[in-house]
């Protein structure tokens, strides 16, 4: 039994690797060579590895936006919004700081990321509670509004006239960007995905916060029973997803790009969905199964060169693995049925 | 000897640590009723669960005609002639009665010529202890008349033995009398054998031929129901640490209004007012039973009460202060609630019993310091609190949703009553469960009551009713109609009121 919750995902894994094969043997490559690929792409060396753990950096901060609110029962899929929002709300506070020193510019930018996200997903959360809005479709609505607005302020009032091919916000300086962990290139923002898992892991497990929250997500009825504020909990904690997306925006804007454009929309928050349902919203979890779909990402690219299969390839593997991994689930919740409870 | 239908020997099951059936021998002779009689969480629905290959028995086996049979899961034991009527109910409310009754059935083609079907039923239905309509559809049956369409359900399987499970706990006493004794009948004519679960004693005397009694997951006896009679039973049902007695109703000195409710308006799901315009005073030491026919706004507004529910007029007041059920407030006035069906209402079942038993202290010392929880207080309380009211299996750290309907009920009792209650409102405490549970209840809420609090007692259950209210008001169409006491009621006048044929005084 113990063994169980690290034993069915990782069958699922394998599983789905096979299929991958053949479906990469149907498109006509080596599917020896394309696991290679992907191992070498992903994992096989210094330079992968730090490919693979700056792509993970902002999927761990997407996953928990999916995962805080599923201890409430709650499925919330606007990730790529808070992302959008919070990206923006950063490159916009650090063109109004570009004056100040680095240390405040990048302070302002993620505190201003965290509100602008926190504030969309907490703006779910109160429709949930007190409109009876289904929290689903309107974080998914959310995440077009939110395309929509970074698409037209980049386009119209805050573009970058030098931008040509991309239009995007004027850049908030180099001096002001977040730099690099050691002599390495994987950025702060890896480091901010995990110690954002580890407290938030912490606040549910350790604290009377994650203990209402577990009684609210367990049993509303027995929640109002006990007193307890139910809309002020289901606003914080989806506030509290919403601002780690919102710093993975923040992430890109100042680690990555330098500015606001429609490369925030990368899919980030979408693949951070499937992760935070693949580490069964376990907030440890997210770390390993970021770091595994981080590689993917950074993977896809050598498999397009190397072995001429289409962009979209990688897209296919998260897919499977994804069917897989859900389907474990039920496989699971089977298992724990037989073993029975019941008296 | 006659022969026997079937034959369980020495099952046992473990789930976890807890030793559900332990050894536990059966012997159903064909043609005959055999009651199985237990308190709740004494391992009856295991067994039975055991038999019908829902759960697999670590230990022991089960005999089919004096032939070993392999039930591995539900299908066998159809295909073996055993059918089963569930304690709650398994059909297709929106479907009609023909329409359940072939999707009953395993093995169905995968296109159904309904008129064949219904032709085939029509006339086996003639020759069933109870006869349906079979075209109305099942949401429109009563209760009564879902039972009676779940054990057609199972004899037109053609079963042989059939096991019902707590078959009466949804049916009035004549509908229950109806349904057993056409069942006995049945095992008369037919050579039907009847597995029947129960903790009536009235059924067992009147309809089973033999009765098998199960304690803590032990056999605890069996014999002929003729050579046997309820003392005897319910001293092997309890066993001898049944010691727990009503308690007296003492005079409490105290002189306090602690519960008031003023003109208070509920709406139900539909919005429909549920609740209209209900007022009454609770004093310390002082239980307020409220009577009535289920569906009359007492679900509603203790759902107000207990803060599940926001009312759309009127005031709640405890101790004088508006009460809307916030934390702060609950604590301050040790106002506690106890609803019914415990896990659906306070309860989370997924959560451990130590920790439900925190749930009203959980942000306090010693249970958490500074935002942090401390687990270890919360076990110790939890143990303390587990062994003082009998919750088992006495393990802090399971699941609450693993424990039987009764234990469960100690447990959030527990956690109720651990602490004096100035406000108690409880609803249906003791519905399901056996009376060794229920007079132990009573008990504790007479206790409560005694030491000076104002109990609220909402319960379907008039002899309840009457054993502990010190006052007795009659709910019916939302509104009280009718004011007694225990010891001028009149149970006609009171089930006159209960009906909605009461005179036209109010009693407010």
């Amino acid at each position: 039994m113990t063994f169980a919750p690290f034993l069915i995902p990782l069958t699922a894994l394998l599983l789905s690797l096979a299929l991958f094969g053949v479906f990469v043997s149907l498109a006509g490559a080596d599917a020896l060579a394309v696991y290679h690929s992907i191992y070498r792409g992903a994992f096989g060396t210094w330079f992968s590895w730090q490919n693979t753990l700056v792509s993970a950096a902002p999927l761990m901060l997407t996953a928990l936006c999916t995962a805080l609110p599923a201890r409430l029962g709650l499925i919330v899929i606007g990730g790529e919004g808070a992302v959008v929002l919070g990206g923006l709300a950063a490159a916009l506070t650090g063109l109004a700081l570009i004056d100040t020193n680095a240390w405040l510019a990048l302070s302002g930018m993620a505190l201003a990321a965290m509100l602008a996200g926190g504030l969309l997903i907490g703006l779910v959360g109160w429709l949930r509670h007190s409109r009876n809005v289904n929290e689903t479709i309107s974080s998914l609505l959310f995440n077009y509004i939110s395309i929509a607005i970074l698409s037209f302020l980049v386009i119209g009032l805050l573009r970058d006239p030098e931008t040509l091919n991309k239009p995007s916000t004027h850049h908030i300086g180099e001096s002001h960007m977040l730099g690099a962990l050691g002599e390495t290139s994987i950025h702060w923002g890896f480091a901010y995905g995990v110690i954002a898992c580890v407290i938030l892991w912490l606040l549910y497990k350790r604290t009377t916060f994650g203990f209402a929250v577990d009684m609210i997500g367990g049993n509303l009825r027995a929640a109002r029973l006990s007193g307890l504020p139910v809309g002020r909990n289901i606003f914080l904690v989806c506030l509290m997803g919403g601002a780690a997306a919102g710093l993975a925006g923040m992430v890109e804007v100042a680690a990555v790009h330098g500015r606001a454009n429609t490369s925030l929309n990368a899919g980030y928050g979408y693949e951070g969905i499937l992760i935070a349902f693949a580490a069964r919203h376990h907030p440890l979890a997210i770390i390993p199964m970021a770091i595994l779909f981080g590689g993917i990402r950074a993977a896809s690219g050598l498999m397009q060169r190397d072995h001429d299969l289409p962009d979209a390839t990688g897209l296919v593997l998260q897919g499977m693995i994804f069917i897989l991994l859900l389907a474990s689930e039920a496989v699971f919740a089977r298992l724990a049925l037989n073993k029975g409870s019941k008296a | 000897m006659s022969t026997l239908a079937l034959e369980a020997i020495n099952v046992s099951k473990r789930f976890g640590d807890l030793q559900a059936l332990d050894q536990v021998s059966l012997k159903l002779r064909k043609g005959s009723i055999h009651a199985l009689l237990g308190e709740n969480g004494a391992g009856k629905s295991t067994l039975v669960k055991c038999i019908v290959g829902f759960y697999v028995p670590d230990d022991g086996e089960v005999l089919l005609g004096e032939r070993q049979q392999a039930i591995a899961n539900p299908r066998d034991a159809h295909d073996l002639g055993i059918g089963m009527v569930y304690q709650h109910f398994t059909l297709i409310p929106n479907m009609t009665v023909l329409e359940n009754l072939v999707l009953a059935r395993p093995h169905l083609p995968a296109v159904i010529d309904w008129r064949k079907e219904r032709r085939a039923i029509a006339a086996r239905m003639q020759t069933m202890p109870f006869q349906l309509p079979l075209d109305v559809s099942v949401n429109q049956l009563a209760a009564g008349e879902k039972q009676k369409l779940e054990i057609v359900k199972q004899l037109l399987l053609n079963v042989k033995v059939l096991i019902l499970d707590e078959p009466t706990s949804v049916l009035t006493p004549n509908e229950a009398d109806e349904v057993l004794g056409r069942i006995r009948d049945m095992t008369r004519a037919d050579g039907l054998s009847v597995l029947i679960i129960t903790h009536k004693f009235r059924e067992v005397m009147t309809y089973a031929d033999d009765v098998t009694v199960l304690r803590r997951g032990k056999h605890a006896g069996s014999a002929r129901v003729a050579d046997s009679n309820v003392k005897s039973l319910a001293e092997l049902m309890i066993g001898s640490e049944f010691t727990s007695t009503a308690l007296a109703r003492e005079s409490v000195a105290e002189q306090t209004l602690k519960l008031e409710i003023d003109t208070l308006k509920v709406a139900d799901d539909s919005g429909m007012q549920a609740v209209r315009g209900l007022s009454l005073r609770v004093m310390a030491g002082e239980v307020v039973g409220i009577a009535g026919v289920s569906g009359n706004g007492q679900r509603e507004l203790v759902e107000a009460l207990a803060g599940q529910r926001p009312p759309s007029g009127g005031q709640i007041r405890v101790m004088g202060v508006t009460y809307t059920g916030q934390r702060a407030k609950l604590l301050r006035h040790g106002f506690h609630c106890l609803p019914e069906e415990p896990l659906r209402n306070a309860a989370v079942g997924r959560m451990s019993v130590a920790e439900n038993l925190a749930f009203r202290r959980y942000d306090q010392q010693p249970f958490s310091f500074g935002g942090w929880l401390r687990r270890g207080a919360m076990r110790t309380a939890a143990t303390r609190a587990i062994a003082d009211f009998n919750v088992r299996p006495p393990l802090p750290d399971t699941p609450i949703g693993n424990l039987s309907g009764g234990n469960v009920q100690r447990a959030i009792l527990a956690r109720e009553l651990s602490e004096r209650p100035n406000v108690l409102v409880v609803a249906n405490p003791c519905f399901g469960l056996d009376f060794g549970a229920v007079s132990e209840i009573h008990a504790r809420i007479m206790a409560a009551r005694n030491a000076g609090t104002a109990v609220l007692l909402v319960s379907e259950d008039l002899d309840e009713i009457l054993e502990l209210a010190d006052r007795i008001l009659v709910m019916s169409g939302g509104r009280l109609v009718y004011e007694t006491t225990p010891g001028q009621a009149d149970p006609i006048v009171i089930g006159r009121h209960m009906a909605g044929h009461g005179e036209e005084t109010h009693a407010h």
